[in-house]
């Protein structure tokens, strides 16, 4: 396991961090900044600014973290730093 | 079943638990026909109850174990979807099972930002914690603070932050469930505090996680099922679908039509009605997302989340584990909304408006509880002035003027308090209807009393206003089932759902605090050459004293406490991340920046609770430059203040208080509220982490080495049975 190897599995590991902590932001807090204009959507009765903060930054987040450990696994295997099954 | 954490009980485990699953249900369709059988609620309570309680005191029986790793980190042989199942158990408080709906409820959108912060945090743990941590392998999260940071300075920090943010979330589990308990078996609270303790030390005291850890998955089943079933019920006969998530849509747009009625009608006023979907009422914009912030760092932080993720058989499974904990605590937290809509709709269109005379039974029934009052007054209060009058009138009290010194004399202090609780047009409409008929009961009086109230505040409308009602967060989720006209079977599956969910935070948080001082303080300070069996000794006692300590604390109703349950979050949040983070993701923080990062974090972020709740005034006065009050504050502020000055001695007391209320208000750096404080110390945390590092010495090499393998999957832990297998120095 040389060190090249090494510095490599981490860049990518801390690519997929800020990939990771982009969207989160962006889902925890950017897309309900404009709340007051999104509500005036409404679908099925849920006006969407209120949607998204009940229900669609939640389902976000949940497939967001079955993603990410897939393609963390998969950066682990790429540089030979996974765990054997 | 073994419970033994064996291939065979690992491999068996969806029989196992489906077997569990099954007979629980058999349970609750047992019940429900003994109730239609006409046995009493009362008996019914109790099978519940003590059915449950039963199955987690036989896991936690069952898996007693000997070994220390068994004992820390269940032999870290947990699978990935168990350990979410057993993490959102954990994660679940009883403030959640039943707070988190009448949060919303009371605070509408504003109310979303809990949902956010409680879930959104697992992605910064998932991403920048839990996998490391459960690579290095510690037992605790002091142990990684401790190797990581070179010693004994780091770890008690570590220990002092935990300690912090985990006891006063432990008393209030305690209190959750002495108050179910109380209320569902009819047994005296003080007394259920102490059956609670009981039943929360058998499920963790032989075990330990290994033990913690079966339990909380049969907990995590039982509070799922009865969290979605009553309000997949309701949702059924209000909107024909069991899917209450998408129905409720339905009922929020009832919600803001009837507003717009009410408003016509002259039910609520513009001042008191707070249209449910806007936006930023409760909270401004900065400090909803302040909120939402402090709550995602400080889930991250928890310990007693955090030393979950140890007990995965790898870093791959602790990563998926902590997704397949989000998507357990999903099911719930996507649910409590529809909760607070039904909720919502229903108070508007049937409560308030309705006259005085007709009131829902289910009003009544929480009213009796204290969780309804209208006109400022409960049942509850009313009881016990009634109580408090017939007391008075066999010592001959002769007018309602002379109650309160009849009680004194006696020494009667509960119904004095009771007594005094009403005011004055009541406690007179009180003694002369019992002076009149002694037979009275409370609620023969209850619809008169509220008239009288009414009277007294100026309402002549003879119905229910906006205004009028109030309505105990607390009371949504345990009314849904009666409002829904349900059997009393799922009343009693309520009960056992809050139970399971307190039950199983105390469980971790328990041993979140145990293993801190067991493996932290005395194993690794006080005596390094304990043998095994004397460590697993030790740590039960730490296990009982902890539990009898909190116990006691709930007993005593710390009403304080209870609110400083939601400090947990900063307080964790600004003590531990800054250092656990950096200790991952930055190989140039050293000893000295995470000491003095986790100390400037704390101390700050303790300040700002403590100063802005308990000195508002100090506080004020100090950095009134930085406060966010209006000039109306800060004008009402003077007069308050000067008020006070200039009050006699009698009168002094009274002008404090309403002085330190208001100060309370504004006592503020930039308008942010006590509960997001973390929002200062968070970043001054960092902050000091990486200044101090940067001036004093590097880490050493093999500090390098360590961090790096920290980073990598593959290869063996780093520590073993509690022992750092390499030197760091």
């Amino acid at each position: 396991m040389s060190d090249e190897q090494g510095r490599a599995h981490w860049a990518a590991t801390r690519k997929l961090m800020g990939v990771m902590l982009a969207l989160w932001a962006l889902v925890s807090f950017f897309i309900h900044l404009p709340v007051a204009s999104l509500n005036q959507v409404v679908l099925l009765g849920f006006p969407l600014g209120y949607w998204l903060a009940a229900q669609g930054s939640l389902i976000i987040f949940v497939a967001l973290l079955f993603w990410f450990a897939r393609r963390q696994d998969a950066i682990d295997r790429a540089h030979g730093f996974a765990e054997d099954e | 079943m073994a419970f033994k954490n064996d291939g065979g009980f690992i491999n068996n485990l969806g029989k196992i638990y489906g077997i569990y699953t099954a007979g629980f249900l058999a349970v609750v369709a047992l019940v429900g026909l003994l109730e239609f059988l006409g046995v009493p609620n009362i008996v019914l309570g109790y099978i519940f109850i003590a059915f449950t309680v039963a199955v987690y005191a036989f896991i936690g029986i069952v898996a007693r174990t000997g070994q220390v790793s068994e004992y820390y980190v269940a032999g870290r042989k947990v699978p990935a979807v168990y350990n979410g199942m057993a993490t959102g158990a954990d994660w679940m408080s009883a403030a959640s099972f039943v707070g988190m709906a009448g949060t919303l409820y009371a605070l509408g959108y504003d109310g979303l930002a809990f949902i956010l912060g409680w879930t959104g945090g697992f992605v910064l743990m998932a991403v920048l914690l839990a996998p490391y941590l459960r690579k290095f392998g510690a037992y605790t999260v002091p142990d990684f603070l401790a190797a990581r940071y070179g010693g004994t300075l780091a770890r008690l920090f570590g220990v002092v932050v935990l300690m912090s943010c985990s006891f006063t979330y432990l008393v209030a589990q305690v209190y959750g469930t002495g108050l179910i308990a109380s209320r569902f078996l009819g047994i005296p609270f003080d007394i259920a505090v102490y059956a609670a303790l009981a039943g929360i030390l058998v499920c963790s005291m032989l075990g330990g996680m290994r033990a913690v850890t079966w339990t909380q998955v049969a907990q995590y089943i039982v509070l799922v099922v009865a969290y979605l079933v009553p309000v997949v019920i309701l949702s059924t006969q209000k909107y024909g679908v069991p899917l209450p998530q998408l129905m409720y849509g339905q009922a929020l747009s009832d919600i803001t039509a009837r507003e717009q009625e009410m408003l016509q009608q002259g039910l609520a006023t513009a001042t008191d009605l707070r249209p449910y979907l806007t936006p930023f009422l409760s909270y401004d914009r900065a400090n909803f997302f302040a909120l939402i912030l402090c709550l995602m760092v400080g889930t991250a932080s928890l310990p007693h989340i955090l030393m979950r993720y140890f007990t995965t058989p790898s870093v791959r499974d602790a990563r998926k584990s902590v997704a397949w904990s989000l998507l357990f605590i999903f099911a719930l937290y996507v649910t409590a909304p529809s909760y607070a809509a039904f909720a919502k709709l229903e108070v508007y269109n049937n409560v308030i408006g309705q006259s005085l005379d007709h009131l829902p039974q289910w009003v009544i029934t929480y009213s009796n509880l204290d969780l309804v009052k209208i006109h400022g007054v409960s049942l509850h209060q009313l009881a016990g002035a009634v109580a408090a009058a017939g007391q008075a009138l066999v010592t001959g009290a002769v007018d309602w003027t002379g109650v309160a010194q009849a009680l004194q004399a006696k020494g009667l202090t509960e119904a004095l308090a009771a007594w005094e609780a009403l005011s004055d047009p009541l406690r007179q409409f009180v003694f002369d209807s019992v002076a009149h008929n002694p037979a009275i009961t409370a609620p023969d009086l209850f619809r008169d009393a509220i008239k009288v109230a009414a009277t007294a505040a100026g309402d002549a409308s003879g119905v229910i206003t906006n205004r009028s009602l109030t309505l105990d967060p607390d009371a949504i989720v345990l009314a849904t089932p009666e409002i829904a006209g349900l059997p009393y079977v799922i009343a009693g599956l309520v009960a056992a759902g809050g139970l399971a969910a307190a039950l199983s935070t105390a469980d971790g948080l328990l041993l979140a605090i145990a293993n801190a001082l067991s493996h932290d303080i005395y194993y690794k300070m006080v005596d390094p050459q304990a043998p095994t069996a004397r460590r697993l000794i030790v740590s039960r006692a730490f296990l009982v004293v902890v539990a009898i300590l909190a116990a006691f604390v709930a007993s005593t109703h710390p009403g304080d406490i209870l609110a400083m349950v939601s400090w947990a979050f900063s307080l964790a949040a600004a003590g531990l991340f800054p250092a656990l983070v950096m200790g991952v993701w930055w190989k140039r923080a050293n000893k000295w920046g995470a000491v003095s990062g986790m100390a400037a974090g704390l101390l700050v972020t303790l300040y700002y609770l403590f100063g802005t709740r308990y000195y508002a005034v100090g506080f004020y006065e100090l950095w009134s430059g930085l406060s966010g009050a209006s000039a109306d504050d800060i004008q009402k502020y003077q007069s308050l203040k000067a008020a006070f000055e200039g009050a006699a001695p009698e009168l002094r007391a009274a002008a404090w208080t309403a002085l330190d209320a208001h100060a309370q208000t504004i006592a503020n750096w930039f308008g942010i509220k006590n509960i997001s404080s973390a929002i200062f110390g968070l970043p001054l945390g960092f902050l000091t982490l990486v200044v101090v590092s940067l001036a004093t010495r590097r880490p050493s090499p093999a500090m390098a080495d360590f961090i790096d393998d920290v980073r990598r999957p593959r290869g063996k832990e780093l520590m073993e049975g509690g022992r750092l297998l390499r030197d760091l120095r």
